[in-house]
């Protein structure tokens, strides 16, 4: 089952949190209409050459619909004009697809800068005075203090204090955080707000260089670069326009020679044809909703380049817990010592857990139903509960005179002892054995009696196998960090299917596996969130930074992740692999439908000075004039049609690389030189009825 | 189509058989390895090292690597300009030749340095016998030899981590004598026993039967025989080049000489393999081009084999195929084999005048010259088949959802810009100039025919010189300045901007650390990535021609029909 599970790319609980975002809501809809004749400026157009070579096309046959007579075209002008418009058509779609991808993105920077609205900020002098200041005068350095209620002013590191924030306006995460001064989570970010109590801020940055300035600037497109691999593709797309020039251009000199005349206009119609403007239209709609994509899954990217990067990793350093496991102790096993038996010490374990409410205390009962025991609290409901407490170090029931009591082996060893009671031989060999495989014990005592040991072990987050099967399978490899000792880290590392691990391991120890894997040519993927992360963070090819974290987590990593999930960093590597399959996919679709549309247009060109032409319209279409006006049709409207593909990017199984070349190939490979065949077939017979 | 099948199967599998050794050899040899042969080869290498003071060979970036190229092509073309503009008066001239002129010695300078071969002069009228031994003869082993360093710093470049790319003194050395000599010297005494002439004596006269004189041309015609098809060369001792009997007596040298054009080119990609300590690299490229290469002399088998259409409709027996301007002692199969060879391997000798081939069958050599890539000429036309690999892996290698790699180097903007640069110079130095020779009474003036055969004719011109190929469509009266300058200037940008441009790539991706290749690499040594890259070529290579074709060869075929 999880072997196909497709890698989604938006997360479940995202979706929950924010409401679902249409790709074609009316708003953005009707914005994007309007962008993309406001991107007619040639310009803007300029900046896509592939499109340009079309928008000239397309003023210069409306000159001729206009001045039939400057250009010698007195009897075409219905022609021209069709050609005009679908060129116009062409040249409007192309810039909606990429108005649509910024549009989304807008939509969300508008949320984020009702956030950034000027707010007043309690700004304090070297005395502790305070004055009131408007936020956009704070600069690096300043001491703010922020009180319950207050937006905090800019993005800064707690110097004093503690405070309850909630951080819901960056990360969608209704829950407050706890925020303190000095550690891993003494960084707060502009927007956010103090719930309760105060801290006094140290502000990091000017304006409009805040994490919610660059978010903002991010997700509206306007900080967008080309990312490297886009500025190489778009070279080819250019020579490719170059060489279909020349190939136009080389025609009616050559043409004259057998006294074949051939209309500008139907020239142009060819060349618009020929040139990759497919991918040409969709190239940055593909990039910026790749962006938008991470962005949606709370991910906050700093650049294109790392989303691609993603794409590229060979090798995940995952930081074992809170990514590959839990990092809180669950049971999984009871433990008999002495000459209980198994099931005895489980009752016991139940009994004393009833009414425990801490992790632990629910996995023993989850434990025992796993193992069939069915509880039934109803006998139970007059027991005097004994919570966990530090000096106890331990908890339990007390019901009609017997005691249950379960806790660390040292604190129920004393309780036993206490009451007379003895301690069995074997508990000390059991939890040393326990302790040696990085579990630890807790062991269970009726009453004098202590009947066994609770294995408590950390355990791996359930789908983390598969997980880790999937990356396989795109040839990537797990290396687990961990501070256990090597025996533990063995253990969970087996459990969880990671290709390596690293047991003691200290942050340098990250860093030398990053150089390591790097200077074997291999791109690395790592998380982290504390501020002695950053160095590897920030040699990392992508690192991402939860955004609990520390400021200097976040400033040297690429990627941010709102909701602080580290195992998200799987799912980043899907979505750059599908930006840049997408982007491959259109490519050769694009390039493939040329095939078809020289079947339609060249004969069509000739046929009326050279009539055998017609021996070559394979395709039957009805006259020249309906192939030429059927290829550029399906040459315009494919373009919107592929929006949704460029938008959502085509769909991505982990699979070896030869089996997805092989599907992608004959999908977007041989079904670009087949579906136009289909297509303008299917255009000439409807225009056969206008025409 | 039985015989035919029979003899082109026996031929390419020899093809094969040579091939293999033939690569593992030139790999050696490139590769710099201790081989059996240094005994014999190496105190010749110290000698010429020794006296052309090139004794520290270092090894060279790859804009190093060019600009010793240049030079040492730049020199050998004022050598070879100097020797044609002043041959009359130069000693080895038997028979009285009178110097060139300028802008012939300017076109054939070029054409010979460039491995092109094209001949704007017809050899036993216009050279004396110390041009075609200096000139001629030399600059075949040169040009060819210069393609083949090419080819193995490319190979270098994209199979080694550092900055450079090899030593061009030490590969042109090495290649001209643990290669091109004795292959060369082997190849001459075949041919001389096969009954090819070679001497240095002038012409003879005989009395003909009819009591007429004739003058018989002859002259040193199997050495320069043995090299014009082992270097991919193509210029013809005469004029007929090796339809004349002399050059290419029976089958057998026919053989002979489509396999000696053929094999170094097929060997290429073997050798590739070999240096990539993967075989099936080089075989993936090979069955490229063999595939693309099969379906091309598949329909110039048939459409000479259909005869002429045109005399076919008025009812004239046509069961021996189209056999106008194809020689009795080589029929059919034997000229439709030679010229796809000649135009795959882009060597430019011919067999078999390719203005009369049928007009689909004169779409062939035109269409592999367009390729420039179906094996190629020495050397070059395996680099633009990796050219077109590289561009395969750019946009399929995508679709496996990594930035793409090739051999584990990632190929990126600047190898991009360099590879679109040897796209580019193509289609330009083919499409531009034959609008312009349309344009102007100087080029239109040349053209012997009227209607689409005559488009064909120009178009075969340029395209046969900027694929560095040499052959000539006939029929042009081509020895004018205007065809003279205008080819001169294409076959430069056809060799040197696709040679300067991909050598930058090479030395682009040695600079990059390859990444180690898992199961999420898009393998190009596989049959998946043989369909791409045939798909690239004939997407990328073709579509541009599509439209002077139709104009050329397949209106002709129509309208003949």
């Amino acid at each position: 089952m999880a072997q196909d599970q497709v890698l989604h790319t938006e997360s479940k609980n995202n979706e929950s949190q924010k409401p679902k975002q249409g790709m074609f809501e009316r708003g953005i809809l009707r914005q994007a209409v309007i962008d993309s004749f406001i991107k007619l400026n040639p310009l803007t157009m300029m900046k896509n050459p592939v499109m340009f070579v079309v928008e000239i096309g397309t003023l210069l046959t409306l000159l001729m619909a206009l001045a039939p007579g400057f250009f010698g075209a007195e009897g075409r002008v219905g022609y021209n004009f069709t050609i005009f418009l679908i060129l116009f058509f062409t040249v409007c779609f192309a810039n909606f697809a990429e108005a649509l991808a910024e549009g989304r993105g807008k939509a969300q920077a508008d949320s984020l800068k009702k956030t950034k609205a000027d707010t007043q900020a309690r700004k304090l002098d070297d005395k502790g005075k305070e004055t009131l200041v408007s936020s956009t005068e704070l600069r690096k350095g300043d001491m703010v203090l922020v009180q319950s209620g207050d937006l905090v002013p800019g993005d800064g590191e707690i110097s004093e204090g503690l405070a309850s924030i909630d951080e819901s306006a960056i990360t969608g995460e209704s829950a407050p955080v706890i925020k303190e001064a000095g550690g891993d989570f003494s960084s707060v970010t502009g927007g956010t707000k103090v719930v309760s109590d105060w801290i006094k801020v140290r502000i990091t940055t000017d304006p409009g260089e805040s994490f919610l300035d660059r978010m903002i600037s991010l997700v509206e497109g306007a900080a967008r670069q080309k990312t490297p691999n886009e500025i190489a593709l778009n070279t080819l797309l250019i020579t490719l326009t170059i060489i279909f020039l020349m190939v136009v251009v080389s025609l009616p000199p050559i043409a004259s020679y057998v006294g074949v005349k051939l209309e500008l206009s139907t020239l142009i119609a060819l060349l618009v044809c020929l040139i990759p403007t497919t991918i040409g239209a969709l190239l940055s709609a593909i990039g910026i909703a790749g962006m938008d994509r991470v962005t949606r899954f709370n991910v906050l990217a700093m650049s294109g380049k790392a989303v691609e990067a993603a794409g590229d990793i060979n090798t995940m350093i995952l930081d074992k817990t809170g990514t590959i496991t839990y990092g809180n102790r669950m049971a999984s096993e009871f433990v008999p010592v002495g000459k209980r038996g198994e099931e005895e010490v489980r009752e016991a374990a139940v009994l004393a857990s009833l009414k425990d409410e801490t992790p632990e205390g629910r996995s023993v009962l989850t434990l025992a139903n796993e193992q069939g025991v069915v509880i039934d609290p109803a006998p139970y409901v007059e027991a005097e509960f004994i919570p966990f407490a530090a000096e106890t170090r331990m908890s339990g029931m007390d019901l009609s005179g017997q005691s249950w009591r379960k806790g660390a082996v040292d604190a129920i060893k004393g309780f036993v002892t206490q009451q007379g009671g003895v301690v069995p031989e074997s508990l000390d060999s059991e939890t040393t054995r326990i302790a040696e495989m990085g579990g630890t014990p807790l062991a269970v005592a009726v009453d004098k009696e202590i009947l066994g040991i609770i294995y408590l072990k950390d355990t791996v987050k359930p789908g983390m196998r598969e997980r880790f099967e999937q990356l396989r399978r795109m040839g990537i490899r797990t290396v687990m960090c961990t501070g256990d000792n090597p025996l533990t880290a063995a253990t969970i590392a087996n459990e969880a299917g990671v290709d390596d691990f690293i047991a003691e391991s200290t942050p340098e120890d990250k860093i030398r596996v990053i150089r390591e894997e790097q200077a074997k040519g291999k791109l690395v993927a790592m998380t982290g969130d504390g501020t002695n992360d950053a160095p590897a963070l920030a040699q990392a090819d992508v690192g991402i930074a939860m955004n609990s974290g520390t400021v200097a987590a976040k400033e040297a990593a690429n990627m941010v992740d709102l909701d602080s999930d580290p195992s998200k960093i799987i799912d980043v590597v899907g979505i750059g692999k599908q930006l840049l399959m997408t982007r491959g996919a259109l490519t050769t679709f694009s390039i493939a439908n040329d095939v078809a549309k020289y079947f339609a247009i060249v004969p069509a060109m000739f046929t009326l000075a050279i009539p055998e032409m017609k021996t070559l319209n394979f395709m039957a279409l009805q006259s020249p004039t309906s192939a030429i006006l059927s290829a550029l049709i399906f040459n315009a409207i494919i373009i919107p049609l592929l929006i949704p593909l460029a938008m959502k990017g085509i769909t991505y199984r982990p699979m070896p690389a030869v089996k997805l070349l092989r599907r992608n190939l004959l999908i977007y490979g041989l079904g670009g030189v087949i579906v136009p065949f289909i297509a303008i077939k299917g255009i000439d017979i409807i225009l056969g009825v206008f025409l | 189509m039985g015989s035919a099948l029979i003899q082109y199967t026996v031929i390419i599998i020899l093809l094969i058989l040579i091939a293999i050794p033939l690569g593992r050899y030139i790999a050696s040899i490139f590769s710099n390895e201790n081989h059996r042969t240094d005994r014999f080869f190496l105190p010749m290498e110290k000698v010429i090292f020794r006296l052309s003071g090139i004794d520290n060979r270092l090894e060279m970036t790859w804009w190093e690597y060019v600009k010793a190229l240049l030079l040492v092509n730049g020199i050998l073309l004022g050598f070879a300009y100097l020797i044609l503009r002043f041959q009359g008066g130069l000693p080895l001239n038997p028979n009285g030749i009178t110097n060139m002129d300028p802008t012939s010695v300017f076109n054939t300078a070029i054409s010979f340095m460039t491995n092109t071969d094209l001949q704007h002069y017809s050899g036993e009228s216009g050279l004396s016998n110390l041009s075609q031994i200096i000139v001629i003869t030399m600059m075949m082993f040169t040009s060819s030899v210069t393609g083949l360093s090419v080819a193995m710093a490319f190979i270098r470049g994209i199979t080694r981590k550092g900055k450079t790319i090899g030593n061009f003194f030490q590969d042109f050395v090495r290649g001209h004598i643990r290669l091109m000599l004795p292959l060369a010297i082997l190849l001459t005494l075949m041919l001389v026993a096969a009954g090819v002439p070679q001497t240095l004596d002038a012409n003879t006269t005989v009395q003909t039967l009819e009591g007429a004189k004739q003058v018989i041309a002859r002259g040193p015609v199997a050495s320069l025989e043995s090299i014009k098809h082992l270097g991919t060369n193509g210029g013809g001792f005469f004029g007929a080049n090796s339809a004349h009997p002399f050059e290419n007596p029976t089958a057998l040298t026919n053989i002979l000489e489509i396999l000696a054009m053929w094999s170094i080119p097929a060997a290429m990609p073997i050798a590739y393999g070999r240096i990539a300590k993967n075989p099936k690299q080089g075989w993936v490229i090979f069955g490229g081009m063999m595939a693309i290469f099969l379906m091309m002399l598949l329909t110039v088998h048939l459409a000479e084999s259909a005869g002429n259409p045109a005399l076919v409709e008025r009812g004239f027996d046509s069961s021996q195929g189209s056999m106008e301007g194809k020689e009795t002692r080589f029929g059919i199969s034997m000229s439709a084999i030679f010229t796809a060879v000649t135009t795959a391997a882009t060597t430019g000798t011919v067999n078999n005048m390719h203005d009369t081939l049928t007009p689909i069958g004169g779409m062939v050599p035109l269409m592999l010259m367009m390729f420039n890539t179906v094996f190629g000429g020495e050397g070059v036309g395996f680099v633009n088949m990796m050219m077109y690999a590289l561009l395969g892996v750019f946009i399929a290698g995508l679709m496996v959802g990594r930035t793409p790699e090739f051999l584990g180097k990632k190929i990126e903007s600047r190898e991009m810009k360099f590879i679109v640069l040897a796209l580019l110079s193509h289609p330009l130095a083919i499409l531009i100039p034959t609008a312009i020779a349309f344009l102007t009474p100087l080029g239109m003036g040349a053209i012997s025919n009227e209607g689409f055969h005559g488009i064909t004719q120009v178009l075969y011109e340029f395209t046969s010189s900027s694929a560095n190929n040499g052959s000539g469509f006939e029929g042009l009266g081509d020895a004018t300045p205007f065809w003279n300058i205008s080819t001169g200037v294409v076959m430069l940008i056809g060799r040197y901007i696709s040679i300067i441009a991909l050598l930058a790539v090479a030395g682009s991706l040695a600079n990059k650390q390859p990444v180690p290749e898992t199961i999420g690499t898009l393998r190009t040594d596989n049959a998946t990535f043989g369909v791409v890259l045939t798909g690239t070529v004939l997407l990328i290579g073709a579509l541009t021609f599509l439209p002077v074709l139709v104009l050329g060869p397949i209106a002709e075929f129509l309208s003949i029909g």
